[in-house]
């Protein structure tokens, strides 16, 4: 094809025997070509190996630094002492039913924190007045250091499981309801006219709309939930209970076994991970088709 | 005329899922001191990947990229880049949106100030210089944007799709003021767009992508006298032109025998 001159414009004649200027030497060798996944694969490698490193020693200077004496065995233990006494506490003693007490007063609490939260938050949706009049006492009820109310409850459900599940329970139903109060508030009201418009019913814009719509700021919300309704059954253990490890915790510090302390707030540690892992799950599988970028 | 970008050879492949995809088959460009050179095609046909190489921001697979006869593969700061989104930030006003390139580079803010200020004032923006972003409209954010790009001080011009968002109108208002500033400062400028219209009424040479994978079909210059007017876009020539260029992006087989 040769250039073709026109009224107002040039058609141009394409060089397809290759560039004006000689082809870079680096053209024999490979062609760079970005390989991305490589690349993701090896920062995720980077990643897990500098984890690994800064937990291995975190976990060697702590027994070092108690073994020669930098830092007082006494006070702070160290994870030998403190991996033989968990395991005494095992066979020995009772750590794992306290360990199923506490996550199941802890689980318990938040599920129904959540659920109860979250029905209340989305049935502001329904009135402008009802939701009008609830907020300020939703506020207020967020502002109150429900761990205060922590004697009242035991008195009032008694020293067993049930206070604990209480406590929990209150830690987490005001934040869940403010979480789906604000999603519900986000609803996009042309796709509340939109659905009208195609002859919806109330019920079936709320099922349908308002609350998967809500849903991301309600699941935002479980992350903080899960922890604080383990803070509420702690509490609870400490103030009256005969079984939990909240209660072995005091227990331990009472009788100064050190050690033990360490044990109750190492397994309370390791309990709050598993159960935030176990909310990071229940959230992947909640988001699906949300699109959401998961941390 | 000097040749200010010579592209050679680029061409750029991905690995996903471990197969390799091609993103842009190898190209050839070579652009001429001055000139404004549009870049039309399909979306998603290398027109961004190839500014980008060209900006620095990532490296070919293969090729080489010479501004001035020096290489800039992977050097950033050779050319100035704007984008479709206006990309200024919401809590600085115009007038420290538009020094920020003088900032960056460390010109005192007295002197960017007395460099930006008279620009503002020339091209349609005088008395906006307190404004927040926020408060103009989208052609005023855009006049921002380019003159933030202007005042970077680069002789290449990499626009992106810059009037993409903007309405019919606007967007003819602001080609002219386009124009009439280059006509100015006669900068090289390479344009990306998918409106045929603004491509011709716009440029000295039009390079046209083919889908994907992309690479150039054509290379057509358009020599209409310059000023351009309005009238100039419903005239004979410009029609033909514009129902070649379309032939091409239709990928109709004749248009490449012509």
């Amino acid at each position: 094809m040769e250039s073709v001159q026109k009224k107002g414009y040039i058609i141009h004649k394409l060089e397809a025997a290759g560039p004006a200027v000689p082809r870079p030497e680096k053209k024999q060798v490979e062609p760079f070509i970005q390989d991305e996944e490589a690349l993701a694969r090896r920062t995720k490698r980077v990643i897990s190996f500098g984890r690994l490193t800064v937990a291995l020693l975190i976990v060697l200077c702590w027994e070092l630094f108690t073994r020669i004496g930098w830092m007082d065995a006494y006070y702070w233990s160290s994870p030998v002492r403190i991996l033989t006494t968990t395991w005494t506490q095992i066979t020995q003693g009772t750590l794992l039913e306290d360990i199923a007490y506490t996550s199941s007063s802890t689980i318990l609490g938040f599920v129904g924190g959540t659920l109860i939260g979250s029905l209340l938050g989305l049935s502001f949706w329904w009135s402008r007045k009802f939701a009008g009049i609830s907020e300020p006492f939703l506020i207020l009820l967020n502002a109150m250091p429900k761990l205060a109310l922590a004697p009242v409850l035991v008195i009032l459900l008694g020293i067993g499981f049930f206070s604990k599940v209480a406590l929990a329970f209150a830690m987490t139903v005001v934040v869940a309801a403010l979480s789906a109060h604000s999603g519900v508030q986000s609803v996009d009201k042309d796709m509340e006219k939109l659905m009208y418009s195609l002859g919806a019913k109330r019920h079936q814009v709320f099922t349908k709309v308002v609350i998967p719509w809500a849903m991301p700021w309600m699941i935002s919300s479980l992350r903080i939930n899960i922890a604080l309704s383990l803070a509420g059954a702690i509490v609870g253990e400490f103030i009256a209970s005969s079984h939990g490890i909240g209660r072995m915790v005091i227990y331990a510090g009472t009788i100064l076994d050190i050690n033990l302390v360490w044990v109750g707030v190492v397994v309370l540690s390791v309990l709050s991970m598993v159960m935030y892992m176990g909310v990071v799950l229940l959230e992947k599988w909640l988001s699906k088709g949300y699109g959401m970028k998961k941390a | 005329m000097k040749t200010k970008i010579e592209i050679a050879g680029v061409s750029k492949w991905f690995r996903r899922d471990g197969q390799e995809i091609i993103a842009m088959q190898e190209t050839n460009l070579s652009i001429e001191e001055g000139r404004f050179v549009s870049i039309i095609g399909p979306s998603g046909c290398g027109k961004s990947t190839l500014f980008n190489i060209i900006a620095g921001l990532m490296p070919p697979s293969t090729g080489r990229v010479l501004a001035d006869g020096e290489d800039i593969i992977g050097k950033t700061g050779h050319v100035g880049y704007m984008l479709q989104k206006d990309m200024l930030l919401p809590w600085r006003t115009i007038l420290d949106n538009i020094i920020l390139g003088m900032e960056i580079r460390g010109v005192p803010r007295k002197e960017a100030v007395a460099r930006a200020q008279p620009l503002m004032d020339r091209y349609g923006l005088k008395g906006f210089g307190g404004h927040y972003p926020a408060e103009l409209s989208g052609g005023m954010r855009q006049r921002a944007a380019l003159l933030r790009t202007l005042l970077y001080d680069r002789d290449i011009i990499l626009l992106d799709e810059p009037f993409g968002a903007l309405d019919a109108q606007t967007r003819l208002t602001m080609q002219n003021w386009l124009l009439e500033i280059w006509e100015d400062f006669r900068k090289t400028v390479l344009f990306v767009t998918h409106d045929i219209d603004e491509a011709i009424y716009l440029s000295d040479d039009i390079y046209v992508f083919s889908g994907r994978p992309g690479r150039i079909i054509s290379k057509i210059s358009v020599d209409m006298p310059r000023p351009r007017h309005m009238e100039d876009t419903v005239s004979a020539s410009f029609m033909e032109l514009k129902a070649h260029l379309l032939d091409l992006l239709s990928g109709k087989p004749s248009a490449h025998i012509s």
